[in-house]
């Protein structure tokens, strides 16, 4: 479309988003617009509040919007649906369940007989490294292999479009660092189409073709920064000059959104 | 100085206590136990109330000559079981429908909390006017008490699941029944395990309430029938049988619970 080599795999149509209060309406999100394109890596940037993740929220199907719709391959977006895997900060693992079964939860529920879906699930969890942990309980497990677990899972049923919301702001830097790096060379692997929110302006750059800066109340997109560094990258593209320079240009907006906030 | 020795005897202390087994301890507490029964049972103002263990054992011998011990027992764990597998098999749609359909949860949880600090005892003559004598009140009674008690534990459980599982079960394609079957069911394991074994206490709390309905055996029924011929030793007999009796389903119930929600993260103490 116009000229694009690449379609656009998720079309935001002015996205409005109210939330009735006790002290009256309360706008989250007031006409988003974004267009993500098919393989493209969007990480969502803002303060708390800027209703970053009702947007995840809407895109997951898991909230309706009140306003404006979303479209991805052109198709309305109602209710959730396996072609978007979510993964989020909390993990959301079922505790009573092994490592291996979680990762085959949505592979049953497709349909798929016991035999299959373990081997497909053991396929993903030898991705992300974690095959020997396959009937460990999650409580067992360490934040970090918990969202490996996580990531598996939502992979395994292989989505078109993969939503995180904050999938690492829960875990210690060194572990957010090893699982970027895991999860860019997956990207670079399979180029899912991926919406990522963080509070971490490097995190964004790091991942992300694009970045997405919000502003607060009411939650809308500020502005959208090309991210021009080549692929692959690692933990080193962190001390390139252009990451420097991207990094002090949108901190310094999310600093002001911030402090916006703040008053 | 005297701090820092009182910190070392103490963490020596804690060393000898770890040491110990708690089978040991175990036995330590029903030596304590014992001892603590005897004083009682010469102490001349509690001798009367706690006849020493040769009379328990005479008792038991008599109660058994007479024929009743066997029956009492049998009959009680009927009426213990009827009015718990009821309460149990109508708290939990109770439950959930509570938890699922608010209309229902504003209208039935006043009622429920309404009744359940009413005493049992109090309302037995109203289900005997209704039921009449013989099991059938026995059942209702302990039904009732139990109903009420899991009913709230496992409504608090079903709201009480993590609403994050319910999402990551929807985006991986969880239909409603998928979510009710998969998620909530086996995320209230831990209530609804809890609300067991509150309902097998209170229906051996409610016994002697539930027997008072014109019962024509049963270790509540016994109790009250020695108390008016003053016979204490076979009476304290049958308090201690129902804590045996209470001890044990709480030992089975716990195994349970070992089997059933090994998986949770807070481990129990």
């Amino acid at each position: 479309m116009a000229g694009e080599k690449r379609s656009v795999k998720v079309k935001i149509d002015h996205v409005e988003k109210i939330f009735d209060t006790k002290k009256g309406p309360m706008v989250a999100l007031n006409g988003v617009d974004l267009d993500i394109k098919e393989n493209e890596f969007i990480c969502v940037v803002g303060p708390s509040g800027c209703g970053k993740s009702t947007l995840l929220n809407i895109i997951a199907g898991l909230l309706p919007a009140t306003d404006g719709a979303v479209y991805v391959d052109g198709k309305k977006v109602e209710g959730t649906g396996t072609e978007r895997g979510v993964v989020f900060q909390q993990y959301a693992l079922f505790p009573w369940l092994t490592v291996i079964r979680n990762v085959m939860f949505g592979l049953k529920l497709q349909g798929m007989s016991n035999e299959e879906a373990r081997e497909t699930a053991m396929k993903y969890l030898k991705k992300v490294d974690l095959e020997e942990f396959a009937d460990s309980y999650p409580k067992e497990l360490s934040g970090g292999m918990k969202q490996r677990v996580a990531i598996a899972r939502a992979y395994a049923v292989q989505p078109e479009v993969l939503l995180m919301d904050e999938p690492f702001g829960a875990l210690d830097a060194q572990t957010r660092t090893q699982l970027q790096t895991e999860l860019l060379q997956t990207w670079e692997n399979e180029r899912k189409t991926c919406f990522f929110i963080t509070h971490d302006v490097e995190e964004a750059i790091i991942l992300a073709t694009r970045v997405v800066i919000m502003s607060a109340r009411p939650g809308r997109i500020r502005d959208i920064v090309d991210i021009d560094i080549p692929y692959p990258r690692d933990q080193e593209t962190k001390m390139s000059p252009r990451f420097m320079e991207l990094k002090n240009h949108i901190w310094k907006q999310v600093y002001q959104e911030y402090l916006e906030v703040r008053k | 100085m005297t701090n820092k020795k009182m910190t070392k005897n103490t963490g020596q202390q804690n060393d000898i206590i770890g040491k110990i087994p708690n089978r040991a301890w175990l036995l330590l507490s029903f030596l304590a136990a014992i001892i603590l029964w005897y004083l009682l049972s010469v102490n001349p103002s509690t001798a009367r109330s706690f006849p020493f263990v040769p009379s328990i054992i005479e008792a038991c011998r008599t109660m058994v000559e007479r024929g009743v011990l066997w029956q009492d027992f049998s009959s009680s764990m009927i009426s213990v079981f009827l009015g718990f597998i009821l309460g149990f098999v109508t708290a939990v749609p109770v439950a959930f429908l509570m938890a699922w359909y608010r209309p229902v949860r504003y209208i039935v949880e006043p009622w429920i909390q309404f009744i359940r600090n009413i005493p049992p005892l109090a309302y037995v003559p109203l289900v005997v006017i209704s039921a009449g004598v013989g099991r059938r009140p026995q059942v209702i009674v302990i039904w009732l008490a139990t109903f009420l008690i899991m009913s709230v534990t496992i409504y608090q459980g079903v709201r009480n699941v993590d609403e994050t599982l319910i999402k990551a079960a929807k985006v991986l394609g969880a239909q409603d029944r998928d979510i009710l079957v998969k998620v909530i069911f086996p995320a209230t394991t831990p209530f609804i395990i809890t609300a067991v074994r509150l309902g097998v206490s209170v229906a051996l709390t409610t016994l002697i309430a539930a027997e008072s309905t014109g019962a024509v055996a049963g270790l509540g029924m016994r109790i009250r029938s020695l108390n008016n011929s003053f016979e204490v030793a076979p009476m304290l007999l049958y308090i201690i049988l129902i804590g045996v009796i209470g001890m044990t389903c709480e030992k089975v119930i716990k195994i349970l619970e070992r089997k059933l929600t090994g998986w949770q993260e807070k481990r129990e103490v």
